[in-house]
């Protein structure tokens, strides 16, 4: 059988399987309020809570939560063409996706390349099976786009690590079962070479959160207090003092999950584009937007946006010849989040006084969520590096420019 | 399609740096300028780039072509952007030849593309009549007399038109001046009695004509396609001509970045190389994301023409409005990264700069590629 026959084989049985298997309340577009299946302790799952679980485990089962990964650590084991049939598969009958977490998307990919034996059976099949939810200990109030700089404490105690600190923007801390954090465990060392890499369980008394209320009226985002909390010897990944590599290696991995994501298409109802929406407002004249400077602007955005995903394209075919993707995961953090940033403001502009309302009546409720996801782009090009931060990177790594 | 370039197309690539850093480095230019060669270019390496095969790479081989694509063709503009190579290959290759190519009739394609491709023979197109690209802006006429057409008016910014053995004229044989219907494409000698031509030279050192037709008599085979249903063969031209210019333009951002980058880390200023300081970091990583964008909008431009994609003029339009935004910046702050000795003759960055802003206005520049979009896009 041919590469192509077996591909379509597999197309055949993964329609089948979601037709039987998907529930029909995980179909359609995804909630714009931004409920997803977390799973975790906590148990968060898309709405009815009982279909939205029995389709986490249901994909879980056959390792497609993560089904990229090796079978060995419960991932489905799929190469990049049969995931691709999948995700094709999923997105024709409009499947929610059945779990979210920052597990798949960077801690897990991190403990594939770092992780010793022990760690990848214990903790990837509980990202998996969607038993642990995760979240990220980076930032520190005085440690932002110099991450490096960190002064968590992390002091041996024998047969355990003693952890004392802040951290902040911690997403969904306060929802999360438990933390990947950078650490300072050699404070006498250059500031890159005393981090060390460690996963803390947050069901603890020494571990509290607290979330932050953002200009965009939500709170994805907490602060993370650790008052002489625990974290076991065998929870530490890769050498001590050695953490910074594997920290900025799972940087690369949430770029890429950034540079990758755009909110205003994979989230909720398709929304209008900027040309009907433009048009709405402002009508037409000999069949084009009648407002003639925000027509040039408009086409100015699409030109751009095209460019980027054109060349995302671009980037994922020289890889598959042999290219490298380190590099091409800073300019696609830049470019998607200032793309998304220009597109949303481009959006609240066209809708003036109505696109910058807050609550109450006389507003349509996607009106509303076109102000919120405004205010919640400005934070894009600041969170998982800022674009400065990632316009240094280019100019270090990729060309060469001297400190 | 992958959007990557084949290895039979790196190879051409190879070979064409090779051959153009040997024969036509941006000091050719220089010589051409200051000589004022009548030309405008060399012709004997004209000949050298046509015994290539570089005068017939997109035309089919029963009439001396290549039979390979304008990917193919592009990769050559691209190297020849790279050095600034003054060549007859966007009049006489890109718009003339894909003229007679695409609207050209089997007898006008053999007898025009074989001389065409062989490098003896020169064409170009006639098409905009002030200085601004509006390709169905013609107040030009064509006027049936017999079985003869009779062309008057004045055509303007002709590329190469000084020298152009032959020139396919847009003229207009019915309707108002904008209209899209009644547009002609006709074929003239380029020493046709009552047609006059006026060289003018550009900033960037390349030639342009004005041509005067006052009442030129050419018999009916002159005309390539239907007489009146032109719009379509003009754009499909221009399409193509303007990808190969995209090309080209890349070839020309790209070498302005490597020498700008490379002037960044031996430029020593307050002791340490100014590619150090942040304000020209940030700079520099803009200037390659652009770089990387245009590198990706080229190709695929490219690949749609060659694959006769539906999206292919919506694609083209893309890619030079992306490359007229790119060549604005990069040629902008090459020369002022550069310092003082980028605004002198002797530095090659000032040529780019000139070059990059004659190819931002032919074919439209990045507002008029935008309009297109927008139009393209239904709104």
């Amino acid at each position: 059988m041919s590469d192509l026959d077996a591909l379509e084989t597999f197309r055949q049985e993964v329609r089948e399987f979601l037709e039987a298997e998907c529930p029909a309340t995980m179909r359609g577009p995804a909630d714009p309020t931004g409920t997803m299946n977390w799973g975790g302790r906590k148990r968060e799952f898309f709405q009815p809570e009982e279909d939205g679980e029995r389709w986490m485990q249901t994909m879980a089962e056959r390792g497609w939560t993560v089904p990229t990964w090796p079978k060995e650590y419960g991932g489905g084991g799929l190469d990049t063409a049969h995931a691709r049939v999948l995700a094709q598969e999923m997105a024709r009958i409009q499947a929610k996706p059945p779990l979210t977490n920052l597990g798949i998307t960077m801690l897990g990919p991190t403990l594939l390349e770092y992780g010793n034996e022990e760690q990848k059976q214990e903790h990837l099949r509980a990202i998996v099976e969607g038993r642990i939810r995760w979240c990220q200990g980076y930032s520190e109030p005085g440690a932002g786009s110099d991450l490096a700089s960190l002064q968590t404490r992390c002091e041996d105690e024998g047969d355990h690590f003693r952890i004392n600190g802040q951290k902040i923007w911690t997403t969904y801390a306060d929802k999360s079962d438990w933390i990947f954090c950078l650490v300072r465990t050699d404070p006498d060392s250059p500031k890159h070479e005393g981090i060390s890499f460690v996963l803390i369980d947050m069901d603890q008394p020494g571990v509290t959160t607290t979330p932050i209320k953002l200009i965009s009226g939500s709170s994805p985002f907490c602060q993370t207090f650790f008052e002489d909390a625990r974290a076991e010897k065998k929870d530490l990944v890769g050498p001590l003092n050695g953490g910074w590599t594997i920290a900025k290696r799972l940087l690369q991995f949430e770029r890429m999950s950034i540079g990758g994501m755009d909110s205003a298409r994979t989230r909720g109802p398709r929304r209008a584009t900027l040309a009907e929406l433009a048009k709405q407002q402002f009508g037409e004249q000999d069949g084009r937007l009648a407002e003639p400077g925000l027509r040039d602007e408009i086409a100015a955005f699409d030109i751009a946006d095209h460019a980027m995903r054109s060349t995302m394209r671009r980037a994922a075919d020289e890889a598959r010849s042999g290219g490298e993707v380190g590099t091409a995961s800073s300019i696609f953090k830049y470019l998607a989040t200032e793309n998304n940033k220009r597109r949303q403001e481009i959006r609240v502009e066209i809708l003036g006084m109505q696109g910058l309302g807050w609550e109450g009546e006389g507003f349509e409720a996607e009106h509303l969520q076109t102000t919120r996801d405004w205010l919640r782009s400005k934070a894009n090009s600041i969170e998982g590096g800022t674009s400065e931060v990632q316009l240094n990177i280019i100019a270090k790594r990729v060309l060469g420019l001297p400190d | 399609m992958a959007l990557v370039w084949t290895e039979e197309q790196q190879m051409l690539r190879e070979i064409s740096r090779t051959f153009l850093d040997e024969h036509a480095p941006v000091d050719e230019l220089r010589r051409i300028r200051d000589e004022v060669d009548p030309d405008g270019f060399s012709r004997p390496l004209w000949k050298a780039m046509a015994e290539l095969g570089w005068a017939g790479i997109p035309f089919s081989e029963e009439h001396g072509g290549a039979g390979l694509g304008y990917t193919e063709l592009g990769v050559v503009m691209r190297e020849c952007g790279r050095t600034l190579a003054a060549t007859p290959l966007v009049g006489s290759v890109l718009l003339g030849g894909t003229a007679v190519a695409l609207a050209g009739n089997e007898t006008q394609r053999k007898e025009i593309l074989t001389p065409l491709c062989s490098g003896e023979r020169l064409l170009t197109a006639a098409i905009q009549e002030n200085a601004h690209h509006q390709p169905t802006h013609v107040a030009t006429s064509a006027r049936r007399d017999g079985n003869d057409w009779v062309l008057s008016g004045t055509k303007d910014f002709v590329i190469d038109g000084h020298v152009a053995d032959q020139l396919v004229v847009v003229a207009r044989v019915s309707g108002d001046i904008d209209d899209r219907d009644g547009l002609g494409l006709f074929l003239v000698d380029g020493d046709a009695g009552q047609l006059s031509r006026h060289r003018r030279s550009m900033t960037d050192g390349r030639n342009v004509a004005q041509i005067v037709l006052d009442d030129v008599r050419v018999p009916e085979a002159a005309a390539l396609g239907e007489p009146g249903r032109g719009a379509d063969w003009l754009d499909a031209t221009l399409d193509r001509a303007t990808a190969g210019l995209c090309a080209e333009m890349l070839g020309g951002i790209e070498a302005v970045f490597d020498r700008t980058l490379a002037y960044l880390k031996v430029r020593e200023q307050f002791g340490v190389p100014i590619g150090s300081f942040q304000a020209l970091k940030h700079r520099a990583a803009k200037m390659f994301i652009e770089l990387e964008l245009s590198k990706t909008v080229v190709l695929e431009a490219l690949q749609a023409l060659d694959a006769n994609a539906d999206d292919a003029p919506r694609l083209v339009s893309i890619a030079k409005a992306t490359l007229g935004d790119a060549a604005q910046r990069i040629s902008d702050e090459g020369v002022q990264m550069h310092g003082g000795i980028g605004v002198t003759d002797e530095e090659d960055v000032g040529l780019f700069l000139k070059r990059c802003r004659v190819q931002q206005r032919t074919f439209g520049d990045t507002r008029y590629q935008r309009d297109r979009v927008a139009s393209l896009n239904g709104f």
